[in-house]
């Protein structure tokens, strides 16, 4: 009886543990090798670049690399400390 | 014809030396002429776990630098007159192993041996890459674990782009082991069963072992699983795994007891 109680109380673990894994698995094997070092490099470029005009945390700095039938997308997200009303007043001076 | 095979795994700890050691005996009982090899180099096992660790007096690294030969350091095994043991060297120097040298320490054994296994050591630095380079085929050891499947995943991608023979265009045979494996917790949706390890590592299972007492038994002993217990379930399930090894290898099919039960079936759709 304990056993039923406790079947009704809990969803089982392993079918979350497999969905977790086909997920994750399916994004590492499509970001192999050769992808994530242009990633890499491409990171460390893009930050060098921008960190000559203005601080930035490399963590604010995201690349990705998305592969949809033959075509490959290049994402970059980056995030800069606001300057922008600085700027627009240094434009209107 | 002498055949290679790498016990490999990525993850530590879910027994690539055991499977070695294990399957060494089995295939060797089995009157095949074996060695097994230990790649990992600063922290070798396999001499503990095949009890052979006051004989170790050269080693891997010797023999591939040219300072022993192999007749000096290959241990033979005191059950199993077929049986043979390279043992690692305990340097910390990471980069004693070349690949030169492994490639002709390979080349030897394989005009000694019907098989020659390599205990990789874990992780997918070069101590692993060197214990697969030369290989024929792979024994990836998994547990029904998430880590394990994962780094299991992750090493089948190495053996298929950093071996000789996936660099050469031939195809790397790849066998899945899962140790470890606990019918009853799978069956209750506790465990990753054997489907659903199979299903995304696809790659075909030539072994289930259980979670045995057996195991721990056999290592403190210090006497191979299949020969040192050999009433065991373990045993069983790895001299049946040689067994596949040798025959051609055939894979195995989930064991009948993964059918889930009622409540199992049920129950599933809940967590789905």
């Amino acid at each position: 009886m304990m056993k039923i109680l406790r079947l009704f109380g809990r969803r089982s673990s392993a079918p979350v543990a497999h969905e977790r894994l086909k997920i994750l698995l399916q994004h590492e094997r499509s970001s192999a090798a050769p992808s994530q070092e242009l990633i890499a490099r491409l990171h460390r470029d893009v930050l060098e670049a921008i960190a000559r005009h203005v601080a930035i945390d490399p963590d604010k700095v995201v690349i990705d690399l998305r592969h949809k039938d033959s075509v490959s997308r290049l994402e970059i997200n980056l995030e800069i400390p606001a300057l922008l009303a600085r700027g627009a007043d240094a434009k209107a001076a | 014809m002498a055949k290679v095979v790498v016990v490999t795994s990525g993850k530590g700890g879910v027994g690539k030396t055991t499977t070695t050691a294990a399957l060494g005996a089995a295939l060797a009982q089995a009157g095949e002429k074996v060695v097994v090899v230990d790649f990992d180099v600063g922290l070798r096992n396999l001499d503990l776990v095949m009890g052979a660790e006051r004989r170790v007096v050269f080693d891997l690294i010797n023999v591939a630098r040219g300072e022993a030969n192999l007749s000096q350091a290959l241990i033979r095994d005191r059950r199993v007159d077929t049986l043979y043991l390279l043992a690692a060297s305990q340097t910390r120097d990471k980069d004693a192993l070349t690949e030169e040298g492994v490639a002709q320490v390979i080349a030897d054994l394989r005009t000694r041996f019907d098989w020659v296994i390599c205990d990789s050591p874990a992780g997918i630095e070069r101590g692993a890459t060197l214990a697969m380079r030369f290989a024929d085929m792979a024994v990836v050891v998994a547990n029904p674990e998430v880590s394990s499947v994962r780094d299991s995943d992750r090493i089948i991608g190495l053996l298929d782009s950093k071996t000789v023979k996936a660099e050469s265009g031939e195809r790397m045979e790849k066998y899945l082991l899962l140790t470890r494996y606990d019918a009853a917790r799978a069956a209750r949706g506790d465990m990753l069963s054997v489907a659903d390890v199979l299903d995304i590592l696809s790659i075909p299972l030539i072994g289930i072992v259980p979670e045995s007492k057996d195991v721990l038994r056999a290592s403190n002993m210090g006497a191979p699983v299949s020969i040192g217990h050999q009433a065991s379930p373990a045993a069983a399930a790895y001299l049946e795994a040689a067994r596949r090894l040798a025959g051609g290898p055939s894979a195995l099919a989930a064991p009948i007891a993964e059918r889930k039960s009622l409540f199992g079936r049920i129950f599933a759709r809940r967590a789905a």
